[in-house]
């Protein structure tokens, strides 16, 4: 328990984390301080270029082996998997929610968060403890999949949709897909050469950019706090704050098996704990126009982001460490 | 100058949908047509904004279009499916035009 005191409280005095809560405070008190769209965009864009090309250099440098293979399909499985268990527990918890938003949240909560990732691989590194490279290979398999149980999900209660080939689209050659797997690949091709050719570019402007990053992250959650009045009741609160226990816990259960180094099972965690709020949003948009937006962006953004980057990411870590050594 | 009279339709939906709803006008034969971004609004859903915005879900964008009056109705059967359940505002407004045999 102290040592997750102790993580807890170093992570929440990183800049990264004060970043956040700077932008989440400034947005409560209506600040007008706010990021173009188009910076936003950019910084995003730049943030799963670095992360995606330095895990395929770092492939590059260790060797693929089988467990690289294993840990991409055990994270599909945990993709398809976690909406179902996202679905009971929200219908359990909050009843006055609807059959088709509970199916557009749970595949949130079955995607992952890329910026968690990032946030949690970069406390990590902070920390000097090791993790595979190939963790965000996993991360992009991680993103689609919960879609496909959604609007299972969604069929299912009646009111979901037939996946065209325009939402085939829109779910396999998502942009941020396209990029982290992309820079992943040139990553491994071009291997430690590579990364230190770009590397001034990549690494060491990367933890100024996140927290930047990361800042407007907290003022686009601060807004839908302040707009989510009517829409989050008690049960929806607890569910935003249960639902990432649980998926860390079966993802840590997953790095176990996988045998995951401590810093991997902490990502598998993460992974599992987190909600996606770039990739699955724009799907549910097309795919299921009729669930609330302001439910589940707000559950994503406001409730298990915030969460799981202040106070999930050292539990992950202290637990992961418990177990897995290291 | 001989004005022309001609219809306004202006489409104001959620980005996420640009690409099916110019797909269904090019195939109602409307094939001039301005997208224009759109800084934020209040409506039904809520307020929101594109400033920040991380992800296309919760961007709008405005699809105006300029058309004879005789091909208002193809148009707007074109468009209503797609538009359906989604958030969003249809308007027409009566116009004038120069060099109608362009629209």
């Amino acid at each position: 328990m102290d040592q997750i005191l102790s993580l807890a409280g170093q992570n929440l005095l990183s800049p990264v984390i004060l970043c956040f809560v700077l932008g989440l405070s400034a947005a409560l008190a209506r600040s007008d301080l706010t990021f173009p769209e188009a910076i936003a965009k950019g910084m995003s864009l730049y943030l799963l270029f670095a992360i995606g090309f330095k895990g395929g250099a770092s492939v590059a440098e260790h060797g693929a082996d089988l467990r690289l293979g294993m840990a991409v399909l055990v994270g599909v499985v945990l993709s398809f998997l976690l909406p179902f268990a996202a679905y009971l527990l929200l219908r359990s918890l909050a009843r006055g929610v609807s059959a088709t938003d509970a199916a557009a949240v749970a595949g949130h909560y079955g995607s992952i968060s890329i910026v968690t990732f990032v946030a949690a691989s970069t406390l990590l590194q902070a920390r000097g403890i090791t993790f595979e490279g190939y963790m965000v290979a996993v991360a992009a398999a991680m993103e689609a999949p919960a879609i496909v149980s959604a609007l299972w999900l969604a069929t299912r209660g009646g009111s979901g949709t037939k996946i065209t080939p325009d939402l085939w689209r829109e779910i396999m050659l998502n942009g941020s897909i396209v990029l982290l797997l992309g820079a992943f690949t040139i990553g491994w091709i071009t291997g430690e050469r590579g990364l230190a050719e770009i590397a001034p570019l990549i690494v060491a402007p990367f933890k100024g950019v996140l927290c930047l990053f990361l800042l407007d992250m907290g003022i686009v959650a601060g807004r839908g706090l302040r707009n989510a009045r009517g829409v989050i009741s008690a049960g929806v609160i607890a569910f935003g704050l249960l639902m990432p226990l649980v998926g860390a816990s079966v993802g840590a259960l997953a790095g176990l098996l996988l045998g995951l180094s401590a810093g991997g099972v902490t990502l598998m965690m993460v992974l599992a704990a987190s909600a996606s709020y770039i990739a699955v949003p724009a799907a549910m948009r097309v795919a299921l126009p009729k669930a609330n937006p302001a439910l589940y962006l707000t559950l994503a953004l406001a409730i298990t982001f915030p969460f799981n980057l202040t106070l999930g990411i050292p539990l992950y870590m202290a637990v992961a460490s418990a177990l897995a050594g290291g | 100058m001989k004005m022309h009279e001609a219809k306004r339709v202006e489409i104001m939906i959620e980005a996420i949908m640009e690409s099916q709803v110019t797909r269904s006008l090019a195939a109602a034969g409307v094939t001039g047509f301005t997208i224009l971004p759109v800084l934020g609004g209040s409506g039904r859903s809520g307020q929101w904004t594109r400033e920040g915005s991380v992800s296309r879900a919760s961007g709008m964008i405005a699809v105006i279009c300029l058309v004879a009056p005789t091909r208002l109705d193809a148009l707007l059967e074109a468009i209503f499916p797609v538009l359906d359940d989604h958030i969003g505002v249809v308007s027409v407004t009566d116009t004038q035009i120069l060099r109608a045999e362009r629209f």
